[in-house]
């Protein structure tokens, strides 16, 4: 069975026979740094197309299907015509921080990819804080959106950066305790060990009730962060027509968006990795022949199985459900989720000492 | 800061909603004084598609000027059209035949919920969920085929002329209502699923834009808007006009004055639309569908008032002739306009966002506005 940690091997056996070891190195950046822009791309162009056609499948309408094979390419063609479209900037908008944002937004994302693990021994960075790593760099994406919304110098986009600001450094707190209650049961914050010691079943039913509350207010947390529907406030075109990025265009917007839906799939590809073992085959304890059956299925297509399944659930969500108001989207976090989660780590704590998880 | 609601004071931030703001619904223009999300004023600035249709109507005979009351609430062309009939019959003494008075029923009961589905797919995507107003069109378009059958059109019909109806029903008509009666009642089900029953929806709803029954009332609120505040004031129970005073349906009450309130009497009024289509969809008379009238009408010296119920409200047209082929002078008392000025009084000292649904409760049809 072909896995990407044969050929990311087999790549770098041969990198460092014919250059010493300091080229080597630089050559294997240059060659990760070159697929993660390809898989930005490629997420864009499938996150879209599954974006359209989930929307088209909920609201009984047909969705693209002009350009190419079902309409494949048709977000193919939309990032030819965002490139080709002028990047305008308003008058009296500060031109400096108005043109940094967007490439802000682009680059906490990518750097939000470094510890992810894609399949079995496949990563960029196995790095030993993995998720202190991921929630400090995502807490970082907000300055982008701050700075988008002020220097745009318009009213709406200052009021959806303002809101924005507010949501998403609140449900960091969510997120950040829900995710901490993987990793006080694992007791290692290495994205990979994590995954590892799911190797007898999956978070989510080895820690049954509290990891399934740590799990949906990971989902909820999640969501407004990455300022998806029904928390999309930062944007909502029917108050502020299209929020912080209201005065960008071409290019520049496409970042943005890009960013947006990158951002989804990290999130999703963490919630996978933390609750739903991420490359991890479904295995059950010591079911040895059964848990053998599991693994012939790639630990690739395990991991983006999972994470496609999460990106669905979001994605159903925001084609369901209205919108929030900003202070019930706080109230909600102040006053639900958060005291819900705090509880909630305590009781993980309790059944990590006392031993009451499978 | 309770007192500083009303007033523009110096830090507060002014945004313009509309003209092309996505939840203004075309082309309405509402001054927002906002301290921080609270509004403290709202103004509506008018006048942006105003095509002075009262003083066209001078210059058309009593024929046409009911074709140009089409373009003014095109959700409720039908309507409209039965409130000029019905004031130019009043003014000449016709007898409408009984064929004529059932179709015209049927054809504002099937406006109305046309309307009420148009009204409910757009006032959930001003909340942000897009998925009705793909869902409220589905039905819709049920209806508007229907409607294009019989009168040639699908959104400005032009099927009410002095005396009756232009011409008769199309032979499918029958067939076609009593299919997208057991389609409707299929799908009203589900809209309560999907947005009425859901926790976000009713927090976003309930206790928002409050209007009491005596302001209600003083601001000349009429329709879903005064009746949501527990004012009966339905013009086909308390007027009754056609054949509204034989048939067999509720004035629908909400008394909380809220959104919500609102919101539920346009849900139950279209359930009672289809009561009252249900009612007459087997018993269409036989016999003309038209009395026979003058080429060219003249109306008697004098004033002539009538009132409708369209969904939006009461529509009410006043004619003053002098005895000519046109009318001297022509005033329509549309529900929009008078809906649309209680907003301000509404949305003080509630948020940005709630604006948003509050406007869609009121369910405003801009050139009903600016005539």
């Amino acid at each position: 069975m072909w896995s990407f940690n044969k050929i990311a091997g087999i790549v770098d056996q041969w990198l460092n026979q014919t250059f010493n070891p300091t080229w080597a190195l630089v050559f294997e950046m240059v060659i990760v740094g070159v697929c993660v822009i390809g898989l930005f791309a490629v997420l864009g162009l499938v996150l879209v197309i599954m974006e359209r056609r989930v929307a088209a499948w909920i609201q009984i309408r047909l969705g693209p299907n002009r350009v190419g094979p079902k309409g494949m390419l048709q977000s193919l063609a939309d990032t030819v015509k965002l490139l080709v479209k002028e990047g305008m900037t308003p008058a009296g908008a500060d031109k400096f921080l108005f043109n940094l944002a967007p490439y802000i937004a682009m680059m906490v994302a990518m750097l939000l990819m470094a510890p992810i693990a894609f399949a079995k021994d496949f990563q960029i960075w196995n790095m030993n804080i993995g998720v202190l790593y991921v929630s400090a760099i995502s807490s970082v994406s907000v300055i982008g959106i701050l700075m988008a919304g002020w220097a745009s110098n318009n009213k709406y986009s200052l009021m959806g950066a303002m809101r924005s600001g507010a949501q998403i450094v609140s449900y960091e707190l969510s997120a950040g305790l829900s995710i901490l209650a993987v990793v006080v049961l694992t007791g290692s914050l290495n994205l990979n060990e994590i995954v590892l010691s799911q190797a007898d079943g999956w978070w989510i039913f080895k820690g049954h009730i509290p990891v399934i509350i740590a799990f949906i207010i990971f989902i909820i947390a999640v969501t407004a962060e990455t300022n998806r529907a029904p928390f999309d406030l930062a944007e909502a075109e029917s108050e502020l027509t299209a929020g912080f990025h209201t005065e960008y265009s071409g290019m520049k917007f496409a970042l943005f968006f890009l960013a947006e839906y990158i951002n989804v799939f990290i999130v999703c590809a963490i919630g996978a990795t933390l609750f739903l073992g991420g490359w991890m085959p479904f295995h059950i304890g010591h079911w040895e022949s059964f848990n053998h059956i599991m693994d012939y299925v790639p630990s690739s297509i395990w991991f983006f199985g999972k994470t496609f399944f999460m990106i669905f659930l979001i994605m159903w969500f925001r084609w369901t459900f209205p919108r929030l108001r900003i202070d019930q989207l706080l109230n909600l976090e102040w006053k639900y989720l958060l005291p819900i989660s705090m509880f909630n780590i305590l009781l993980i704590t309790a059944m990590a000492i006392l031993g009451w998880h499978f | 800061m309770v007192e500083e609601i009303g007033t523009t004071t110096e830090g507060d931030l002014i945004i313009n909603v509309g003209p092309q703001h996505p939840a203004t619904h075309g082309v309405l223009h509402l001054v927002i004084t906002l301290n921080g999300e609270t509004i403290k004023k709202i103004e509506p600035h008018l006048g942006y598609i105003h095509r002075s249709i009262e003083k066209m109507c001078e210059s058309l005979t009593y024929r046409q000027f009911i074709y140009v009351t089409s373009r003014m609430d095109y959700l409720s062309a039908h309507i409209n059209n039965h409130a000029c009939a019905l004031c130019v019959e009043k003014g000449m003494q016709i007898e409408v035949p009984a064929r004529a008075e059932v179709i015209r029923v049927l054809m504002d009961e099937l406006t109305r919920i046309a309307s009420h589905e148009l009204w409910w797919g757009a006032m959930a995507m001003d909340l942000g969920a897009f998925t009705p107003f793909f869902h409220a069109f589905r039905e819709r378009e049920a209806i508007n085929e229907i409607m294009e059958e019989t009168c040639g059109a699908r959104l400005t019909m032009n099927y009410m002329v002095p005396g009756g109806v232009m011409q008769d029903l199309h032979p499918d008509f029958q067939r076609k209502v009593k299919e997208f009666i057991i389609l409707f009642k299929r799908k009203i089900d589900e809209y309560d699923e999907l947005v009425t029953g859901n926790i976000i929806f009713q927090n976003r709803m309930k206790g928002i834009g409050y209007i009491s029954p005596e302001d209600a009332i003083a601001y000349g609120c009429s329709g879903p808007v005064l009746r949501g505040s527990g004012v009966s004031c339905d013009v086909r129970k308390i007027y009754p006009y056609g054949i509204y005073g034989q048939l067999n349906f509720e004035e629908v009450l909400e008394t909380a004055g809220d959104s919500f309130a609102r919101y539920m009497i346009r849900i139950r009024e279209m359930k009672q639309s289809i009561r009252i289509i249900e009612q007459l969809i087997d018993n269409i008379p036989e016999g003309d569908f038209v009395a026979k009238t003058k080429a060219v009408l003249k109306l008697p010296k004098g004033e002539f008032y009538t009132r409708v119920e369209t969904a939006r409200g009461e529509f009410g047209v006043y004619i003053v002739s002098e005895g000519g082929t046109t009318p001297y002078r022509i005033k329509f008392r549309s529900p929009g306009f008078s809906n649309l000025s209680a907003l301000d009084h509404m949305a003080r000292g509630s948020k940005l966002g709630d604006l948003v649904a509050m406007m869609g409760t009121l369910d405003l049809v801009i050139p009903d506005i600016d005539r």
